[in-house]
């Protein structure tokens, strides 16, 4: 055997390596930076009371998650009936951060039109979908203009933050929950959270 | 009950795919003709049940039986009945049956035309075959079962992607694994005369045709699918540089030298371990395009749904058959020996030359789409590797070879005088610079790499004409007719091919170079102009479909006072999964197409639209459909038959005698 002619199978092995190392790599998930770091302060208008804001302090002291959704939104659909079938076995309370309602929807001319007006749709949008496939949030709050969703990096929908009892962010889930991610990444964290905390 | 038959025949079929994989083998190396024999019934009965599984599995998307998971997820009570037939292989599952139905039916095709071949030969041939199928059965029954039930029944299904839902998508899959299937063939023939170390001008008489028809395959699937892009993404655009679209051109580029290489082979002897090697990673680059498309580990826009279990069994798959071939050929490959010898100037060496700058350029295209992954493997952050590398790339590695392409064929084999070489193309290449420059020039359009696209094209003709003239004279003083059906199918077909690279290059320069795009807010009555062509807008009406809402526009074309065309680009929702789609109206001309595709409406009802002007892009289609018919006419080369009755005849005597 020459060693001229082991190359090839040398050179395969080397890729068949990095291929094996890929597969445990997601080539989507892009690093948060907000990782273990306070999530950005926020103040913003509940769904179903408009006139009330709520504020991030108000979490404080519980583990909870942090769901951005939309109506618009195909991949929301999809992870929904989990978010139904969490709340109702109470696993963990989840907040919706409801992004971007109507300038959000492609479907949806949204330039020239008033802030109340858009507020009004936006309203009326997000409350009828989750009439209509259920409403597993403790509560959601409006980011009509999409800035609280800059603020916590937020670059499609839907995705999920772990927020710890001092109000850091400890994990990020990007796209869908599936029933696999939630039981075998998210629920792990959840515990790890709560058992450090 | 249809898809627990469909199921259970795939079984059957791994069955016999295991017994096509051993049988055969142990009849090669004991000399057992009776267990020879066996690999050909083996490998007929698969085809049948892979196909009868097929016919299950395409059942259940015409029936719309939503209690199969694969139809609920990939068809919809109102999807036409063409998309509901091509739905079953728009995913995972029903691609990878495809791909196994395809190897099937190529081993059949094997069965079929290797009655000349000696015994043991075709029993290795059969039984690598087979060892390949019973890895994918495998891998579709393990993991990715088409046939998964889905209970309760959905009332409807998510219907199929709506980008597939298009007549391209129709041809361009089959026809794209028969290509990338299609070498396995060549594969199996060169593990095969690595067992047996028997790899001769035979050998590579035998792998030739079935390289060339599967590289034919390969050229039509890769073309339809750029036609595909080109149309149906909405912005003209013909090849992206997608990690699966290159995971199809690298074994395009591989196999491409293959053929090449095993022309000199036959002819010479010579390149033996370099053909086997080539053999080997043509196909190897094919499942690796399979594990690149399906395992998730490099982000694309065809990419299947992935999961990880499937990833790692590809994987483990791909490493048993790559490691195993390659570790073959390192204990094998060093006792070929070399074969006749050649000097510096000859065919051997411009082919030669080819061959390298091809597989650099195959494995320059391999780095750039795993470079991403390279990166994120060794923590130096998330990367994409787009078209400015690979055109970088490129340009350099295939200059060359479009030069060399053309001067190939002017030498002789084995030893030519440089300087008479020289003086038959010299006058051909000057005047081919020249009309690069002066075309350039007159289009209005002088960079470097309009000037080095048109010369190259020129020189392809240009060459190609003084080939084709040097062919008929040859034989002064035969009669025309005579002189012209001396000239044997292969020879047109390699002239044809080379020609058809010729008007390829011709389209991409032209559009790369010369094309206009305007995105213009039209309303009824309103115009825009581009290229000199005046586009009108005449409003938009509902045209819903099947399973889809549109909008189309009409918007009318004219050149001066000539009509040109009535343009019908449409805006569409498709309804099962919400998915807006745009359908671009395109006027085909010889020398340039005129686009249009249709954007967003704004709030004073007027529409956004894109037009295109892509002068000559039909030519790349156009050279691509050359190369293939040419690859067909290289195949069918009256030569393979006639030797393979010889070689009938010869092998008869020998078994009476």
């Amino acid at each position: 055997m020459k060693a001229k002619f082991l190359v090839p199978l040398l050179l395969f092995f080397a890729l068949a390596g990095f291929l094996a190392f890929g597969l445990t790599l997601n080539p989507r998930e892009v690093p948060s930076p907000l990782i273990d770091k306070p999530a950005p302060a926020f103040s913003l208008a509940r769904l179903d009371d408009p006139a009330r804001p709520f504020a991030l302090e108000e979490m404080k002291g519980q583990v909870w998650l942090l769901n951005v959704w939309a109506s618009w939104c195909v991949a929301c659909r999809q992870e929904h009936p989990v978010l139904v079938r969490m709340a109702q076995q109470k696993l963990v309370p989840v907040v919706g951060l409801n992004y971007k309602e109507v300038r959000g929807d492609g479907a949806i001319n949204a330039r020239g039109m008033a802030l109340e007006a858009e507020t009004a749709l936006a309203i009326e949008r997000a409350q009828r979908w989750l009439d209509d496939h259920g409403d597993p949030y403790v509560l959601s709050v409006l980011d009509i203009d999409g800035r609280v969703g800059i603020d916590f990096g937020v670059y499609g929908v839907p995705e999920t933050f772990l927020i710890d009892g001092e109000g850091r962010i400890r994990y990020k889930h990007i796209g869908p929950i599936t029933p696999e991610s939630l039981q075998q990444v998210i629920m792990p964290k959840i515990e790890e959270v709560r058992r450090a905390g | 009950m249809i898809p627990e038959l469909g199921h259970f025949a795939l079984v059957l079929a791994l069955v016999l795919a295991l017994v096509q994989a051993i049988v055969p083998m142990i009849g090669a190396s004991r000399n057992r003709l009776a267990l020879m024999a066996v690999g050909r019934p083996a490998a007929q009965g698969q085809f049948f049940f892979i196909l009868f599984s097929y016919a299950c599995l395409t059942w259940a998307f015409i029936q719309s039986d939503f209690s199969v998971q694969l139809a609920a997820a990939n068809s919809h009570s109102a999807t036409p009945l063409m998309y509901k037939i091509t739905g079953v292989w728009g995913n995972h599952e029903g691609s990878l049956l495809l791909w196994a139905m395809s190897l099937s039916l190529w081993t059949v095709a094997v069965t079929v035309f290797s009655r000349n071949l000696p015994d043991a030969f075709v029993a290795r041939v059969l039984g690598v075959l087979g060892w390949v199928s019973t890895g994918f059965l495998s891998f579709l029954l393990v993991t990715s079962n088409p046939f998964e039930r889905l209970l309760p029944a959905v009332p409807d299904g998510r219907d199929l992607n709506p980008l597939l839902q298009d007549p391209g998508m129709i041809i361009h899959p089959p026809l794209l694994y028969m290509g990338y299937v299609g070498f396995s063939v060549a594969f199996a023939f060169a593990i095969a005369a690595l067992l047996s170390g028997r790899l001769d001008a035979a050998w590579a008489r035998w792998s030739r045709p079935w390289t060339t028809v599967a590289w034919v395959f390969l050229t039509a699937g890769i073309a339809i699918g750029s036609g595909w892009a080109y149309y149906e993404l909405g912005w003209g655009g013909w090849w992206f540089w997608d990690p699966v679209e290159n995971a199809s051109f690298m074994p395009w580029l591989l196999g491409t030298a293959l053929m090449h290489s095993l022309a000199v082979t036959e002819k010479r002897g010579a390149f033996r371990s370099w053909t086997v090697l080539l053999a080997i990673s043509a196909f190897s680059l094919s499942l690796l395009g399979t594990f690149i498309v399906r395992s998730g580990v490099i982000t694309s826009v065809h990419a299947f749904a992935t999961d990880p279990k499937r990833g790692l069994f590809i994987l483990a798959l791909l490493v048993i058959v790559i490691g195993v071939s390659l570790l073959l050929y390192a204990w094998r490959a060093p006792k070929l020996g070399g074969g006749g010898s050649f000097s510096l100037v000859s065919r051997e060496t411009s082919l030669l030359g080819n061959n390298v700058l091809l597989s650099v350029a195959s494995a320059s295209v391999l780095l750039g789409t795993m470079y991403p992954l390279f990166l994120d493997a060794l923590g130096m952050g998330k990367i994409s590797v787009g078209p400015p590398y690979f055109e970088s790339v490129f340009i350099p590695l295939m200059t060359p070879v479009v030069v060399l392409m053309m001067f190939g064929p002017f030498l002789r084999w084995k030893d030519d005088d440089l300087a008479k070489a020289v003086r038959k193309v010299a006058p051909a290449f000057v005047a081919s610079v020249l009309i690069g420059l002066g075309t350039a020039y007159a289009v209005d359009h002088v960079s470097w790499r309009t000037v080095l696209g048109l010369s190259l094209a020129a020189w392809v003709v240009l060459a190609s004409i003084l080939l084709l003239v040097g062919r008929i004279t040859e034989r002064a003083g035969a009669a025309m007719g005579a002189r012209l059906r001396s000239i044997t199918a292969a020879w047109w077909g390699m002239w044809l091919a080379h020609l058809g690279v010729g008007v390829f290059i011709i389209g991409v320069t032209l559009v790369g170079s010369l094309e206009a795009h305007v995105d213009v807010k039209m309303q009824n009555g309103q115009h825009a102009e581009l290229a000199g062509y005046t586009f009108t807008f005449r409003g938009v009406r509902d045209a819903d479909g099947p399973n889809y809402d549109a909008a189309r526009a009409t918007i009318d074309v004219t050149r001066g006072e000539r009509a040109i065309a009535t343009l019908t680009p449409e805006k569409r929702l498709y309804l099962a999964q919400g998915m807006p789609m745009t359908e671009a109206s395109i006027d085909i001309g010889p020398f340039r197409d005129v686009y249009v595709s249709l954007g967003e409406q704004i709030e004073d009802g007027s529409w956004i639209v894109s037009i295109y002007y892509k002068p000559f892009i039909s030519w790349i289609w156009l050279g691509c459909i050359m190369m293939g018919l040419g690859g067909v006419f290289a195949a069918a080369d009256r030569r393979y038959r006639r030797l393979a009755a010889r070689e009938a005849t010869v092998a008869a005597n020998q078994r009476v005698a």
